[in-house]
């Protein structure tokens, strides 16, 4: 048996002794995982810092702050996420008792990714634990020291028979897709994701693909280009324009392209200082391939800004190019680094136009005061995310469910969405085995008259909740009033 | 460009007009279609009598009321589904419109079954309409008079652009598959399944699957064993057996096996007088095929009664098994058919454990008065749904959803889950460009600070729900009081 096989063999055997199902237990595990983050920052900190240069407080601020929080909700609202949640009743089921019962669906796979490596790898392992899953974590062989940490570190606070951590590359994560799965949650690109679809299909295993794609932003020319320019520098330059929500490229009128350059230049002064290369909170590209692709992307475009770079340290200058053509090799996938391409258009129905024309992105961004071009640029168009007036800050709001839809992916997850993701929300109907005679209408032989009223009986609706409201509360007015009034004589 | 490729491409230039976006468009094909069962109804129960020897009212109780309550509901619910739904705010959040947008996916390919032709084609379909989308109808080839009377109707009430209807088999099918959509609805064998998955993995389209299982059936000694029989051969012979939920087998002790097969055979002669093959009500096996396959499943089972078969006909009489076994061959794949086998067990742990060493079912079936066992059952075992004491009747519920499991399926529908399956639930937040100032704990240059603050804020939890709430309680107590001083002195 391969050490994959047995890692997996080893997590269903530890699910099926039962002992994820307590919810008790579930919170052990996730409090033990906070102890892990407020334990173990410096050993984190620095492996980040060696494969993506983020500084200490940087990975804090945007990797492991947030899954705090997600640990922290879990452990609070694990019981309500957990229990049995009623549904509306109808003629049919007055009587009875119907909900819909969440509850583990075993042995989940967690393929992570290397750009945010704790945050996308851990978060939806959080939202495995709440859900009494067992998990196998495979995280990313492209984030080399990070990869090696959390092998060492998360057997050590959690149960490693339920969620075991499975490293190596290629050939490691075919084998482990060969295993059978109850639900595979992958976090990368597009190509990998059709792989592992293609794969999970083998044994009927739902996924949810975290993918990507180019995120538009579209600065209207009557906005505060000021603010709007200090977000976007932010969104598109933290970690180095490699996050999958970074805004892509920007969508704006010939006549504020040199402004919005000038705002992005100033912002980039204002957080990375004169010189990028020596700012502590500029990170690296990941890789050389990752770093050659990106370089060659800049061929044929105008650089308005940055554009230098040195390979040995994989350092990209934080880029702007203007007045870029579609056809442009910047524009033909995802650019995953710190280039910032500026195309014009004539307004935003050019820019509606533009943006249907390629793939559903994960994200997309308007920037305008103007409720009217906002509510235009939604309508008219599709993505995983919408967000208005900044970038990025959609991901950590919890309610908010984040996925994406076409190429950007299926399936979505943060906070609650995480567990009923990972959950099977089991629809449960419970009945008596009294007032049979009410059943006679299904029974044949049938006859006009019992259709008539099984007819009644299905397709009359009701909306018995708010009826029923309404009616509990007049009883208790009157009540009320009948009893204020003995009171006051 | 093939026949299906043309399909596709019609639906998907008519989805991009954008008229499938006004409600009112949708709310219109919905009644369309309803007028569509009202006038036409002779025509779609020939078909269902020919296909699958569905009596009148079978047809109407069984396949059509159900889309007519789905097409009411959707009519009645859709601004409600279709309107923007505000999540619970945060701290960071106060000030801005977060919402979950529904918004239509684009092109839908519903491939339908031949059991309930009509109403597990068409229900996906009204959800399609509700969300917005275009949808390219594949009817099951092999209840073949449907197909083609369904490839007649709809075009006639229908958008024809919008809502084409495909016919054919194997190599149409795997043709329309190679063809990109939005989503795929997918009812059906769990072998084919895996197929359907795999075509739309090239695409990265997201699937949902309804498939099938054998749904086990436990019968507590201590019920009420008249009642639990007769629903449960209600539900097990409708339709020859040929449906989904259809109670696969009988688990009980050995103590109530005799009472079980005498219970059952009363109901049946209840239910299709003394004879079935006479009776209207009792339906006939769709193909010579699946007819075959039946039969040879009950290859060395002892057979209670019933037992009795017409191939001509593609009659098999409502059968019980008693004393089976679990490696008989009655017990290796889904029936799908009249045949009932019951398994012996010692109680209900035997019975759990006999359930889980198998694929998760499309649903368990328990008939007990015992609510623990009830919950034990539900506790113990995983299955798409779980209904205790009736069959069947949980897919009349369109507020439950209603999907598998593992190899029952994925995804799920019905109702308001159908609308939600087949669009896009897009995340939206509206911010304005102000307050820049609490922004800059989140730009570089980072510092410990900054970091304190954030901590700050993402740990901290301030309960904005439960803040609402309590202001709502208050007015509510002062409306109260207000009231009562009201009525107080009006009494007076």
């Amino acid at each position: 048996m391969s050490r994959e096989q047995q890692a997996v063999a080893r997590a269903r055997k530890a699910f099926e002794t039962g002992r994820s199902r307590s919810l008790e237990y579930r919170i052990l595990q996730l409090k033990n995982l906070q102890r892990l983050f407020e334990e173990k920052q410096k050993e984190i900190a620095e492996a980040c810092k060696k494969d993506l240069n983020k500084s200490e407080v940087g990975m804090q601020m945007y990797e492991t702050l947030g899954l705090e929080g997600e640990i922290s909700l879990a452990v609070r609202k694990l019981k309500e996420w957990a229990a049995p949640r009623p549904v509306e009743k109808n003629l049919l089921t007055l009587s009875d008792t119907v909900y819909i019962q969440p509850e583990p669906l075993g042995v989940v796979l967690i393929i992570g990714a290397w750009n945010y490596p704790w945050a996308v790898t851990i978060q939806p392992l959080i939202g495995a634990i709440a859900a009494g899953n067992a998990a196998v974590v495979k995280p990313s062989e492209v984030c080399v020291h990070t990869s090696k940490v959390m092998e060492e570190l998360l057997p050590i606070y959690i149960d490693k028979e339920l969620y075991p951590v499975v490293t190596g590359g290629v050939p490691e994560t075919q084998e482990l897709l060969r295993q059978r799965f109850d639900h595979i949650f992958y976090t990368g690109n597009g190509t990998v994701g059709k792989v592992i679809m293609e794969a999970a299909a083998k044994h009927l295993t739902p996924v949810t693909l975290e993918l990507g794609g180019k995120s538009p932003c579209y600065i209207d020319k009557n906005c505060d280009i000021t603010t709007a320019c200090r977000r976007i520098t932010w969104g598109k330059y933290t970690n180095c324009g490699q996050t999958c929500i970074a805004p892509d490229y920007i969508l704006c009128e010939p006549s504020i392209q040199d402004r919005v350059i000038e705002e992005i230049k100033k912002s980039i002064k204002d957080f990375y200082t004169d010189d990028p290369k020596t700012c502590p909170d500029y990170g690296r590209i990941i890789n050389q391939r990752h770093f050659k692709r990106i370089m060659a992307m800049m061929e044929g475009s105008t650089v308005a800004a940055g554009g230098d770079s040195n390979e040995s340290d994989c350092f990209i200058a934080p880029t702007i190019l203007r007045d870029v053509k579609p056809e442009a090799k910047v524009m033909q996938e995802e650019i995953f680094g710190p280039l910032l391409p500026i195309l014009p258009v004539s307004g935003l129905d050019e820019a509606i136009k533009f943006i249907n024309k390629g793939e559903k992105p994960l994200a997309l961004y308007v920037f305008s005061p103007d409720d009217k071009v906002i509510n235009r640029m939604r309508d008219e168009t599709s993505s995983g995310g919408f967000l208005a007036n900044d970038c990025l800050v959609h991901f950590s709001v919890s309610s908010l469910p984040f996925g994406g839809v076409g190429n950007s992916g299926m399936g979505c997850y943060h906070g609650k969405y995480t567990f009923d993701q990972l959950s099977h929300l089991r629809g449960c109907l419970i009945k008596k085995l009294k007032m049979e005679g009410v059943n006679d209408m299904r029974y044949p032989p049938h006859t006009a008259k019992k259709l008539g009223w099984a007819r009644f009986f299905i397709t009359k609706t009701f909306d018995l909740g708010w009826l029923g409201k309404m009616f509990l509360l007049a009883l208790l007015a009157v009540v009320a009033a009948v009893a204020i009034q003995r009171y006051l004589r | 460009m093939s026949r299906e490729q043309l399909a596709v491409q019609r639906a998907r230039r008519s989805f991009q007009t954008g008229r499938t976006k006004p409600l009112e468009f949708r709310i219109q094909q919905l009644k369309r279609l309803q007028s569509c069962f009202q006038e036409r109804q002779r025509d779609i129960k020939r078909a269902l009598q020919k296909d699958l020897g569905k009596s009148e009212y079978s047809s109407e109780l069984y396949e059509m009321l159900l889309v007519e309550a789905e097409i009411h509901l959707s009519v009645t619910r859709l601004a409600e589904w279709a309107a923007p739904r505000p999540v619970e705010k945060n701290i960071f959040t106060l000030s801005d419109d977060v919402y979950v947008k529904p918004e239509p996916l684009g092109v839908v390919l519903i491939i339908g079954p031949w059991n309930y032709p009509w109403s597990l084609t068409l229900l996906p379909l009204v959800g399609a309409i509700a969300a917005g989308d275009a949808a390219i109808v594949k009817p099951s080839e092999i209840s073949s008079n449907s197909s083609k009377v369904m490839a007649e109707l709809l075009p006639l009430y229908l958008d024809q652009d919008l809502y084409p209807v495909v016919e054919g088999g194997v190599p149409e099918t795997q043709e329309l598959l190679k063809q990109r959509f939005d989503h795929i609805f997918y009812t059906g064998s769990t072998s084919v399944g895996q197929l359907v998955m795999e075509a739309a993995a090239r695409h990265l389209t997201p699937v949902t699957l309804e498939l099938g299982g054998k749904s086990p059936c436990f019968i507590d000694k201590n019920c009420d064993i008249k009642t639990a029989c007769r629903r449960i051969t209600w539900a097990k012979f409708i339709n020859c057996g040929q449906t989904c939920i259809a109670p696969d087998f009988i688990l009980c002790e050995p103590s109530v096996q005799s009472r079980v097969v005498e219970a059952i055979k009363k109901c049946i002669k209840e239910f299709y007088a003394d004879s079935p093959k006479t009776s209207d009500d009792y339906g006939r096996i769709v193909s010579q095929r699946q007819f075959r396959r039946i039969m040879g499943l009950m290859d060395g089972c002892t057979v209670a009664f019933g037992g009795d078969a017409d191939e001509s006909q593609g009659y098999i009489g409502p059968t019980v098994l008693q004393d089976v076994t679990a490696e008989s061959k009655v017990m290796q794949e889904e029936i799908f058919g009249p045949l009932l086998p019951i398994i012996t067990v010692d109680g209900v742990d035997e019975a759990i454990r006999f359930m889980n060493k198998r694929e998760k079912p499309l649903v368990i079936y328990v008939f007990s008065h015992d609510d623990k066992l009830i919950k034990k059952v539900i506790a113990e075992t995983s299955s798409g749904a779980l209904v205790a004491n009736d069959c069947i009747v949980h897919f009349l519920d369109s507020a439950l959803p209603f999907g598998g499991v593992g190899h029952s399926g994925m995804g799920r529908y019905r109702g308001r889950h159908t609308f939600d399956q087949l669009s896009n639930l897009r995340s939206c937040m509206i911010k304005q460009l102000k307050m820049e100032a609490l922004n800059s704990m989140r730009y570089p240059p980072l510092s410990a600070k900054k970091l304190g603050w954030a901590r700050r804020f993402v740990l901290s939890h301030v309960n904005v729900q439960r803040l609402r709430s309590m202001g709502a309680l208050v007015v509510l107590a002062m409306l109260a009081g207000l009231a009562a001083f009201v009525v107080q002195r009006f009494l007076r």
